[in-house]
Parts: structure tokens; C-alpha cells; sequence
């Protein structure tokens, strides 16, 4: 028998001690994501479980009224409300935007494109969103104030400094998307007798659609998710968004104002964690939704394949 | 009147094609026959492909080319301001090395060029698809499956459907960037075949690197070298009595 082919060599233990080190963070990463998991749900029932809130009326009704114990009146309907509309607004005005820079920079003209608009969109995204928040509040929130009068806080105020913030998320992530299209496509439909505009239509923008959906999906999340930007221009009111000037506040901008008002395992900081397990799983949502249309594209793809 | 075979199609004159600084072509002169099938051949980097480009004004698509020279199609230069390119194009066809069909059905990639000039009378695109498809001679085998993508068709089949799409544009000439490089010896003789009937109805300007193929279904050969057009003259001359050394040192690879 060869004895040899039984020793562990160097290589064998390096492998083994690297194996271990991948499992070990593995495991870390693993563990902490489940505790925050248990952490936010634990806390986020409380309120529904101690302190006997109705979880029905938590959905449906609008008032934020934490202080009386007795018959408290507690309900995240207008924070959905206002978050659902100022995101709707944001994307709105946002995508048709990011689309028409994201087919300048790819298409019309590369060159410019490529080497200013793209890297200005880049540098857009690092900046933190207390900066477009400050942007929001010394210069929009005056102008709105002389254009239609009031405040100038609310909806309008905090769907435009959110439209402004997702502009080079969705952008970035269209152009990748456009450039994912193979060249010889484009070729192909010249030869055929296509103008420009008919190549971005019909074979650019259609056959990039399911990943531009997903960037306009991560444009949602981004803005769903912005709290910081959005608390400093809304007006942090609890109501129900009726008007665009309406002072009124989202799910994200609640918890930041809230945050460090409260006592531990009180009505009110169980209500807030109640708030934060509501944005979990919407963004959770979210990141299905945009797993969901990539998967469709690609086992399209795959099967034509 | 004179004979159907005597008429050209194209005629080049001076041709020379810039890349930048860099000269692809050299005053090059040809001479298209209607209704005839000409191969292009000659050495990688000879320029072949971009003597095809300039016929359907592809090189404009590149941005840093220059093209200078005469071309006449009907009559007209292909590079006069006053030609409509897309028109040009459709006229002109052209089919790649690789197979692009684009990620459609097959009934929307070879309904394409007929649907980007407006056409919608779903009876007529049928008709125009059917007639294609059975042009490009892949009528039979995709028949029944006219909704499936056409990226789940074996690389000769969506060879002769991208033929197809080309096909229903209504084109007067067809290129052909070596068409059957990525194919096997089954699929090739297919796209041969075809390409010998369509003779009957167009004019047909091939590139390709196979000397038997060319010698098989041309009727005329140019040969390139350097950018440079060696020798042009019948298949027949060209293979049995070359007129230029480097043509038959070519031929009997001795380069290239
Ligand atoms: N887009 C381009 N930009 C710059 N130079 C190019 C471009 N296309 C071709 N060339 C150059 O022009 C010359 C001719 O190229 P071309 O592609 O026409 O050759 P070819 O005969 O088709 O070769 P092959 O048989 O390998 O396809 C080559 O030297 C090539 O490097
Ligand atoms: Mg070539």
C-alpha cells in the first residue's frame, strides 16, 4: 500500500481552512439576517399582541394617536397612502426621464454620452440622500412656497426631491439594460431598412423591457424606502395626502421622526417596529417582483435557447 | 433589347474605403451582372466585408469610415444626399456571418421589415411570411411553428430565416457575409440550394472563404488582396486558367 496517498498534503489543508473560513462568515452573515429577522418581527407584533391594537384597524385606519392608553387610535393607512403616492409620483416623472437620458447615452450619442452624462449620473448616485433632502428644502420647498403659496411641504415637495434621488438609480440601470441588447440586433434591423427611432422602439426598448421594468422596480424600492430626504420636505403630519400640498407623512418618514421619541416597549416604539416589519415586507415584495420578471425573461430565453 | 444576363445591377468605380488613417480598399472597380451570383473571395483582412458594407451603406453605421467612389444601383449613387437609405437598404439586403435573428417569433422576425414600412393587413403579412419562409427554403420545417422564438432553431435554420426576414423587404440584391461559416455541411448545402434558386429572381454578392463553395455556385469571382481587387472574371477562368500569379497561388494555398 502507498502510504502516501492517505496524508493530508499542504493543499488538502489549505482548502479545508478555506472551506472553513467561506462557512464560518457564511453562517455569521446567516445568523445576524435571521436574528433581525426575529428581532423586527418579535417587536413588530407587540403592538397587536400586547397592546391589544386591532390589526385590521392598524391597516385601515389613519389617526396616529399613541398618548392615550386607554383608547388609543392607531392606524397606518395614511402612511401607506402617502408612501404609495409620493413613490407613484416620483416614478412617474422619473422614468420617462431616465429612459430618454438612458437612449441619449447608448444610442444617440455615445460619445458625449459616455463620457459626461454617464459619469454625472454615477456621481449623482453616491450622493447621500440628506444632501438631496437639503437641495429639497432651501430650494424647492421656497419656490413651491411663492408657486402655490402655503408651506410648500408635503406630498408634492417630497415626490419631487424623490424623483431627483431615484433619476440616476433607474438611469444607470436602464442603460445597463440597453446596452445588454447585442449590437448585431441593431445592426440587423438597419440593414432591413429601419430608421434610428424604429431600432429604439421596436428592437431596443422591446427586447430590453423585462430589465427596464426592473429598474423602474428598483427605482420603487429606492424611493418606497427613502426616509431621510423625504422627512426633511413633507411636513410630517399624519392625514390622509388629499392634495398635493397637503403636509402628510410616509411609513419611512414616520419612523425617522418618531425614532428617538420613544420609550422601549411602549404603545408607541412597538407601534413604530410595527411600522418597520410593514416596510420589510413590502420591500420584500419589491425584490420578488423584480426576481420574478428577470426569471420570466430568462427562461424565456433560455427555452428559445 | 439586351439579354436579361448582360444587364448589371451595380457598378463600383474607384473605390476606396478609409478607417480613420487607415486605407481598407483600393480603387476598386466591379461590375455586378443582374441575376447573377458573385463570390467574393480572398485572404482575412482583405476587405471583403467592407467592400459589402459599402454597398448597402453599412460603413455609415460605423461612424469613423470614409468612403469614397462611384456606385451605381439603378441608375443612382448609392451615396448621392438624395438617396433614402432605409429604402436603399431594404433593396439592398444583407445577411450576416453569424445568424441575428432577433428574439421574436419567427413570424415577427420575418414580418419585421414589412411591419416597420407600415404594412398591418395580418392576411398580407401572412402571405409575405409564408412566401418568404418558402423562398429561403425552411417553409416545411417551421411551418406549424411560426409563434415559437426563432432563437430556439438550430444556427442553419435561423440562418435561412434571417434570409427570410431580408427576403421581405422586398430587396433587388442580396450580400452575403460569409453565410455559411457557422454552419455544418447539411445546413450549408441547404443555404447553397437556396441560394442558387434565388439566382433565378435576384442579384446575389457573396463572400465567402470556401473555395469549393464558390466554385460550386458562383458565376463570377473577385478576388481580393490587400484592399486590393486582384482578379475578377468567370468561376470557370478563375479556378482553371487564373490570369494573375497570386490568384492561383492563392487558389492553390499558398497563403492565406
Ligand atoms: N470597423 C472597423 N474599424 C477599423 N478598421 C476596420 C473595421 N472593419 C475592418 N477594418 C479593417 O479593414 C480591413 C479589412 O477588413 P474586412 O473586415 O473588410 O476584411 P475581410 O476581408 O472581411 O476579412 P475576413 O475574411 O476576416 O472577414 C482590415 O485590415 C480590418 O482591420
Ligand atoms: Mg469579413
Amino acid at each position: 500500500m502507498n502510504k502516501q496517498l492517505f496524508n493530508s498534503s499542504k493543499e488538502i489543508r489549505q482548502d479545508k481552512l478555506g472551506r472553513l473560513l467561506v462557512y464560518s462568515a457564511l453562517t455569521v452573515v446567516l445568523v445576524l439576517a435571521l436574528a433581525m429577522l426575529y428581532f423586527i418581527f418579535s417587536k413588530g407584533i407587540a403592538t397587536f399582541t400586547q397592546n391589544h391594537i386591532n390589526f385590521w384597524d392598524f391597516l385601515t385606519r389613519s389617526n396616529w394617536n399613541t398618548d392615550n392608553l386607554q383608547k388609543p387610535d392607531l392606524g397606518a393607512w395614511a402612511l401607506m397612502v402617502t408612501s404609495a403616492e409620493t413613490t407613484l409620483l416620483a416614478v412617474l416623472v422619473t422614468t420617462p426621464l431616465a429612459l430618454v437620458i438612458a437612449i441619449y447615452i447608448v444610442v444617440m450619442s455615445p460619445k458625449i454620452g459616455g463620457r459626461i452624462v454617464q459619469p454625472l449620473t454615477e456621481l449623482l448616485l453616491g450622493i447621500p440622500s440628506v444632501v438631496y433632502g437639503f437641495v429639497g428644502l432651501t430650494l424647492l420647498i421656497p419656490f413651491l412656497r411663492n408657486w402655490a403659496g402655503g408651506t410648500g411641504f408635503g406630498v408634492l415637495a417630497a415626490s419631487l426631491v424623490l424623483a431627483l434621488m431615484i433619476l440616476p438609480t433607474i438611469t444607470s440601470l436602464a442603460v445597463e439594460a440597453l446596452n445588454g441588447v447585442p449590437q448585431s440586433y441593431q445592426t440587423f434591423a438597419y440593414s432591413l431598412g429601419c430608421t434610428k427611432w424604429q431600432v429604439i422602439v421596436h428592437v431596443l426598448l422591446k427586447i430590453s423591457a423585462p430589465n427596464l421594468l426592473v429598474a423602474v422596480i428598483f427605482g420603487v424600492a429606492r424611493a418606497f424606502g427613502e426616509a431621510l430626504a423625504v422627512q426633511m420636505v413633507i411636513g410630517n403630519t399624519v392625514q390622509l395626502p388629499l392634495g398635493l400640498f397637503t403636509p402628510a407623512a410616509t411609513l419611512t418618514s414616520k419612523l425617522t421622526t418618531d425614532m428617538g421619541n420613544t420609550i422601549d416597549d411602549t404603545l408607541a416604539s412597538n407601534a413604530l417596529w410595527s411600522l418597520a416589519l410593514l416596510l420589510l415586507v413590502m420591500s420584500l415584495i419589491f425584490n420578488l417582483l423584480a426576481k420574478l420578471v428577470l426569471r420570466r425573461s430568462q427562461s424565456r430565453e433560455s427555452i428559445s435557447r | 433589347m439586351a439579354n436579361k444576363q448582360q444587364q448589371t445591377e451595380i457598378t463600383t468605380r474607384h473605390v476606396n474605403v478609409y478607417y480613420g488613417a487607415k486605407q481598407a480598399l483600393f480603387d476598386v472597380n466591379l461590375a455586378f451582372p443582374k441575376y447573377q451570383l458573385t463570390a467574393l473571395i480572398g485572404p482575412s483582412g482583405c476587405g471583403k466585408s467592407t467592400f459589402l458594407r459599402c454597398l448597402n451603406r453599412g460603413n455609415d453605421l460605423l461612424g469613423h469610415t470614409r468612403v469614397s467612389g462611384e456606385f451605381q444601383f439603378e441608375g443612382r449613387d448609392i451615396y448621392d444626399q438624395a438617396v433614402n437609405v432605409m429604402q436603399l437598404r431594404s433593396q439592398v439586403g444583407m445577411v450576416y456571418q453569424q445568424p441575428t435573428p432577433f428574439p421574436f417569433s419567427i413570424f415577427d422576425n420575418v414580418s419585421f421589415s414589412q411591419r416597420m414600412s407600415g404594412e398591418k393587413n395580418p392576411h398580407k403579412l401572412a402571405a409575405i411570411v409564408e412566401k418568404s419562409l418558402r423562398q429561403a427554403a425552411i417553409w416545411d420545417e417551421v411551418k406549424d411553428n411560426l409563434q415559437q422564438s426563432a432563437l430556439a432553431l438550430s444556427g442553419g435554420q435561423q440562418q435561412r430565416v434571417c434570409l427570410a426576414s431580408v427576403l421581405a423587404a422586398n430587396p433587388k440584391v442580396i450580400l452575403l457575409d460569409e453565410p455559411t461559416s457557422a454552419l455544418d455541411p447539411v445546413a450549408t448545402a441547404k443555404v447553397e440550394e437556396t441560394l442558387q434558386q434565388l439566382k433565378a429572381n435576384y442579384t446575389i454578392i457573396m463572400v465567402t472563404h470556401n473555395m469549393q463553395q464558390a466554385s460550386r455556385i458562383s458565376d463570377q469571382v473577385a478576388f481580393f488582396l490587400d484592399g486590393k481587387l486582384i482578379e475578377f472574371n468567370a468561376t470557370k477562368k478563375i479556378f482553371l486558367h487564373p490570369q494573375e500569379q497570386m490568384t492561383s497561388d492563392y487558389l492553390n494555398g499558398k497563403f492565406g
